[in-house]
Formats: C-alpha cells, sequence, structure tokens
C-alpha cells in the first residue's frame, strides 16, 4: 500500500525527486565569530547549526580527561519551533540524550584524537528546522564545523538516510516519507575509504534486501561528500583572496 | 556570561570614552550598532524573526495553539515565553547551564507584555469561556555579543508582527459542542497588532553616565544595569536594576528619560523597517543563514 504513495508510475517521489537523488544542499562555513568553528547546513527543508569549541582544556567536571586521547563531548539539541508539534523541552531528554551519543561514536572515529590528549573538544548542533535527516544533517554539518575549526580529521565523515519501497531503495528521506511507515536506515560514512561509522535501522525489512540499501546510502555519503568538499574549498579561497593568498 | 578579562588601563579607557560621549568603536552614549533582520524565517512556525544585532543573535519562533481560556479571565488569549539558551553561543550554556538566564529573561518579558495596553489579549479570543488561541513565543539565543535583553525583545516584536494567526469560524453542532473550522487557506489569516508592543533599553553604567547598547568590553566595567521597557508612545511598562551596584535616584530619573527617548526611536526605525520588508511581498528571497 505504502508502495503507491512513496514511488509513482514514472519513478517519483512525493517531492518530486527521482528514487536515487539527494535533496538541495546549501551550506556556509563560519556563520558565529564566537565559536572555534562553526558551519550551517540545509538538507532540503532539515536546517542546521553546528559550533566547535577547542581543543581546550578540560571544562567538564563530569568527564574524566583521557591520557591518550581527546575527550569529544557532543550535544544534540531541536530548538523548540523546529518540528509541526511544538517540542516541549529542547534538549535532555532520551532521544537527543541518544543522538548526542551517536553523534559522539561518529565523531571519535573521525577525528585524529591521538592529537590531543588531556584536552576536550565540544560539537555543539541545533536543529533549527526538522524535515527528516536529523542526524545526517547533524553529521554533516558537524563536519563542516569542525574542518572550519581546523581540527585535523582522519577523513571527512558524511552521513544520509536511505529506505525501501517495493524493491527500489530510495536515498535521503524526507520526514513525510519516514512517518509513513517504510524502513529508514541512517549511514555515516567515510566517503573516501567508504569505512561505515555508525549504522542504524528502523522498522524491517528482508535481509536480501540490506545489500543493496546499505550501497544506496553509501553512493549518497560519497556524493554529500563532493558537495561539501566544493563547498569547504570555495570558503577557502574566498577567505583567501581577502586575506590575500597567492591563487594556486 | 562574560569571561573577558580587562586591565585597569582598558577599563580606564573605556571609561574615559563614556565620560567624553565617544566610546571605543565610535558611538555616541545612545547610538545602537548595526542590525540585520529577517521575518518568517521558520515555516513551521506562525511567525518568526531572526535579528542580529552585531554580535548577538537571536532566533525566535511564535506557534498559535487552541487551548481553554484561564478561568480568571475567560475571554482573553495567552502569550507564553520560553527561552531557550543554546550551547552555539558559549559552552558554559551546555545541558541545563543557561536556564538561569534563560529564566531571567523569560520573566522580564513576561513582565514587559503584562500590561493590558500592551497586547489585547481579547482579540486571541475565539469562544468565551471555551476556546481562545495561546501564543508560544519561543527564543532561541545563538551568540552573545552583550546587549542581550533588548535584542531579545526586538526580535520578540518583529516575530509578533510577522505571525499569521489562522482564521477560525465556529459551526455549531446540534445537540453537541460546537465545532471549530480552521481555515485551510494560508493567505487568510489574522495579525496580531503590536503597535504598542515594548521594546526593552538596557542602560548600562559606566562612571557617571549610562550607556545604550553596551559591548561585552563595557558590560566588564559597569557595576550596574537599569532596563527599562519602553512602548512606542513612550510609556514604561517594566523598570528592572541588575547587577550588583546602586544608583541614586536622580540618576534612575535621567537615566529613564534616556531610555525613553532611546526607545521610542528604536521602535519607531523598527516597525518602519518591518512595514517595508511586508510591502516586498512574495517576490522577497528569504536569506535564513545563509
Amino acid at each position: 500500500m505504502s508502495g503507491f504513495e512513496l514511488l509513482s508510475d514514472q519513478g517519483l517521489r512525493l517531492d518530486g525527486r527521482k528514487s536515487g537523488e539527494l535533496r538541495r544542499i546549501q551550506t556556509r562555513l563560519g556563520v558565529f565569530g564566537q565559536a572555534d568553528g562553526s558551519a550551517y547546513i540545509e538538507q532540503g527543508n532539515t536546517k542546521v547549526l553546528a559550533a566547535v569549541y577547542g581543543p581546550h582544556h578540560m571544562r567538564d567536571t563530569r568527564l574524566r580527561p583521557n591520557q591518550e586521547k581527546v575527550v569529544v563531548n557532543c550535544q544534540y539539541s531541536m530548538a523548540v519551533f523546529s518540528t509541526g508539534e511544538r517540542k516541549r523541552r529542547p534538549r535532555g531528554d532520551k532521544k537527543s540524550l541518544e543522538m548526542s551519543q551517536h553523534l559522539k561514536q561518529t565523531f571519535e572515529a573521525t577525528i585524529k584524537t591521538e592529537l590531543y590528549p588531556r584536552s576536550q573538544i565540544d560539537i555543539f548542533v541545533e536543529v533549527l528546522q526538522a524535515d527528516g535527516g536529523n542526524y545526517c544533517a547533524c553529521v554533516n554539518a558537524a563536519t563542516l564545523a569542525l574542518i572550519d575549526a581546523g581540527i585535523p580529521l582522519k577523513d571527512y565523515v558524511t552521513a544520509c538516510t536511505a529506505s525501501l519501497v517495493l524493491d527500489t531503495p530510495l536515498v535521503d528521506i524526507s520526514s513525510l516519507e519516514a512517518t509513513t511507515g517504510g524502513p529508514e536506515l541512517t549511514l555515516a560514512a567515510h566517503p573516501k575509504s567508504g569505512q561505515i561509522v555508525l549504522l542504524e535501522m528502523s522498522h524491517r525489512f528482508h535481509i536480501d534486501h540490506l545489500p543493496k540499501v546499505i550501497d544506496v546510502a553509501l553512493e549518497g555519503c560519497k556524493n554529500i561528500y563532493t558537495i561539501l568538499d566544493k563547498a569547504v574549498r570555495r570558503h577557502v579561497s574566498n577567505t583567501g583572496a581577502s586575506v590575500g593568498w597567492e591563487k594556486s | 556570561m562574560t569571561d573577558l578579562i580587562l586591565s585597569e588601563s582598558e577599563k580606564t579607557f573605556i571609561l574615559h570614552g563614556v565620560e567624553q560621549n565617544f566610546r571605543i568603536d565610535g558611538r555616541t552614549r545612545s547610538d545602537l550598532r548595526p542590525i540585520v533582520m529577517e521575518t518568517d524565517v521558520v515555516s513551521h512556525a506562525s511567525g518568526s524573526c531572526h535579528l542580529r544585532l552585531a554580535n548577538t543573535d537571536i532566533l525566535v519562533g511564535v506557534k498559535a495553539e487552541l487551548e481553554t481560556p484561564l478561568a480568571a479571565h475567560p475571554d482573553r488569549g495567552r502569550i507564553e515565553f520560553f527561552v531557550d539558551c543554546s550551547a552555539n553561543a558559549t559552552p558554559a550554556f551546555e545541558g541545563r547551564g543557561g536556564d538561569d538566564l534563560a529564566a531571567d529573561i523569560s520573566r522580564v518579558l513576561t513582565s514587559a507584555y503584562e500590561s493590558p495596553e500592551v497586547l489585547d489579549l481579547r482579540e486571541l479570543c475565539i469562544m468565551k469561556g471555551r476556546t481562545c488561541w495561546i501564543l508560544y513565543v519561543d527564543i532561541l539565543i545563538l551568540e552573545v555579543g552583550g546587549n542581550l535583553y533588548d535584542t531579545v525583545s526586538m526580535a520578540v516584536k518583529s516575530a509578533l508582527f510577522s505571525t499569521k494567526i489562522p482564521l477560525v469560524s465556529v459551526t455549531s453542532v446540534d445537540g453537541g459542542e460546537p465545532e471549530l473550522e480552521l481555515s485551510d487557506d494560508p493567505h487568510s489569516s489574522s495579525r496580531i497588532s503590536v503597535k504598542n508592543a515594548p521594546i526593552l533599553v538596557t542602560l548600562t553604567r559606566i562612571g557617571n553616565h549610562c550607556v545604550v547598547d553596551s559591548t561585552p568590553e563595557e558590560e566588564t566595567c559597569s557595576s550596574a544595569s537599569l532596563l527599562v521597557s519602553v512602548t512606542p508612545s513612550g510609556h514604561i511598562t517594566t523598570v528592572k536594576k541588575i547587577g550588583g551596584g546602586s544608583f541614586q535616584p536622580s540618576s534612575i530619573a535621567s537615566a529613564t528619560k534616556q531610555a525613553v527617548s532611546v526607545g521610542v526611536h528604536l521602535n519607531q526605525s523598527i516597525m518602519d523597517k518591518l512595514k517595508q520588508e511586508e510591502s516586498m511581498g512574495r517576490k522577497r528571497e528569504k536569506v535564513g543563514f545563509l
């Protein structure tokens, strides 16, 4: 039944995209001056702001400093007006805490943690508008913010969602497509090496379909990487041009 | 909020500048820094505003929801303020770190908007005693660069100006509860009149004079501030003293006069800009944070 609504006979989805098409991505680096690094990303109607502070000395008394690696502290927060129904609390609920843990796991695998022992890096993401793929937009925004802050990374980390309708995998699902009941696979990966950093799935589908849904999500991650990389290079050349660097 | 450390010479320099009516960035005591504002940036909200005053960045979303009115005021709607200090502004706001400041700001806003001449809450009533609109004004503080209260109040006023409330028609059902029908048409909506909505003006006392729109450095030099809520007609709806220093009664009087003159002028400029933005209509390109 849901196959009818989510994918039309011509292969078009509810918002007119094809099954393998990503939503429109617009980015901006260096949004705030106060944070060491900041970035803003729009993936379709999902809008996320990320700010990075660090590396700095351990400020949190709750966390214990690690002698060999930097401590990565993440906070996922949603604006009260970000969802269709007004949220009572922006953060502190189970879902936000779980997302914060996922972000921490993703970035501990990406940041060169051995370079800053006994220090702390804070990553704060704020979802201004939620329309599906919130975690993915957060990961993408945080990657840009980390690059803006100049923190060394092993590779970019990009994230993408994928779903399955009848036998066709869909990439980058919106909240309407997610609530219509299809399975949702979230994947965060290092695009150059194809290494998966985080994999999460909801609902169910047959295990025979799993490889092709993962492939579609990985492809989405690689495409997002191309877009983000272009944005970073453009930002750096703009900054360099205004400061007076030589054009290579 | 500010963990700036200034040397004695820097503080003296700021103090002398204020005395000579020529601050560090060249402003006089009553000048404000540049303001950039855009309304209607959050699509899920009935009204919204993104306002940036120099380095202070605020995003406000207003949602209108249906509720039963309070028993004490069955013919009035309600307005509720909620402030969220995002950790993006400073790591100290992580988790519950910003809760004290948030509670303070929402208290001041509630008290500023409490006066009946400010907002006619009877406009929000649909059916007396049964249903009314409640406006949830949600404020998100993204960056703090001095003068937080004023920026928040300006953003709130602009967001309320841009709020579009759907038109409701009451269709009675025989023998049952009267049914409400919300108009589906996004273009048919009513607006709230903000012609008397106040703006907070913070007067930071440095030495013997008060300055408007203080930078974080100036805030470090001052011992006390006076917060005055000024309506466009020059009326004051709330006054609050912040900080550990003290004021002489005569300085409070002169400070309030300064606040009223700045407040009236500021109210006028903001309304002009809001009307100018509204006149651009649907052709206006939305920038947001990009």
